[in-house]
């Protein structure tokens, strides 16, 4: 694993730094330290602010994307292949 | 208005009441989940294997485990992860791929250093775009550039993003699924939100 792993030795968290613990603030994995740093820092940074909800809409749109349907071929192969374990179950029978 | 995971549109019944049906014989439950879950487990299986063909029948065969399977399901997890993990260790044996070998792969950092100073501040700081991805038609465009966003990241992100970001299971259920680490999964997280969000970025126009 070589994730560039951010130690906030000193006290300001800088930009660089908040865009890598954006995840970990989001997941609510900071330590209670850091994540007052990083809120502070968000606090004074109107960037920074702005990157978190870039990420946050990112979030939400990645989960706007709908599933496709099930072609109605492919369906058929389900009902096929249901039909065949109903007929001959390879296993234990429910 | 979405609502890809959760209730499909083919029925308001949830996995539980349809599991229920299935294990009584009724067929049309069987074919409500396939169609629920389908895309998913593709997308989902396709990370581990060569080809979409080698993923459907990886999903064919995960189906079939699951028909095998169900009368030891005792709902401890969600069906969802449970039908998960039945499909990632089907398709890691297909795909060969070494079962705890977790590369993160390709781990830039979120953004570009170049985008920042000497002193880590911001030299191209990110442009505001958050409310015009909000506008309906850039949003219809904006979720097939995500899907075709999503399909290009590295397996082991793409595998999570799917999971988490599109298909809404929690990290408890993505560690289970597919067998990580919490801090594993949250570096894949993070790797693969990143890039989005810079796909995003470039496809408004913006530094990138």
């Amino acid at each position: 694993m070589t994730l560039p792993k951010f130690r906030l030795r000193r006290r300001d968290v800088v930009c660089q730094q908040a865009v890598e613990l954006v995840t970990d603030y989001l997941e609510g994995t900071l330590s209670r330290a850091d994540q007052r740093r990083f809120e502070a820092h968000l606090a004074g940074c109107p960037h920074c602010t702005e990157y978190l909800a870039q990420m946050r809409k990112t979030i939400e749109l990645t989960g706007s994307v709908a599933p496709d349907d099930l072609p109605p071929q492919v369906q058929d192969e389900f009902i096929a292949l249901y039909r065949q374990w109903r007929a001959d179950p390879p296993g234990p029978v429910p | 208005m979405r609502g890809g995971h959760r209730l499909s549109p083919v029925s308001q019944d949830t996995d539980a009441e349809l599991l229920d049906r299935l294990r009584v014989g009724d067929e049309q439950a069987f074919v409500i989940l396939v169609r629920r879950h389908h895309a998913a487990m593709v997308r989902l299986a396709s990370s581990f294997v060569p080809s979409v063909a080698v993923a459907e029948e990886v999903v064919q065969d995960t189906w079939v485990g699951v028909l095998r399977g169900i009368g030891g399901f005792e709902g401890r997890s969600s069906f969802r992860t449970w039908l998960f993990r039945i499909l990632v260790n089907r398709a890691r044996t297909a795909g060969e791929r070494e079962r705890r070998s977790v590369a993160v792969g390709d781990a830039g950092p979120a953004v570009d250093a170049s985008r920042f100073d000497e002193t880590g501040h911001w030299l191209s700081p990110p442009q505001h775009w958050v409310e015009e991805a909000d506008d309906r038609l850039s949003a219809v465009k904006m979720a097939d550039r995500i899907r075709s966003a999503i399909e290009g990241l590295p397996a082991r992100q793409r595998e999570v993003v799917t999971l988490r970001d599109v298909e809404g299971l929690s990290s408890e259920e993505v560690c289970s699924v597919l067998d990580i680490s919490e801090g594993n999964q949250r570096v894949l997280l993070h790797r693969g939100r990143s890039r989005l969000r810079q796909i995003i970025e470039t496809e408004f126009g913006r530094p990138g």
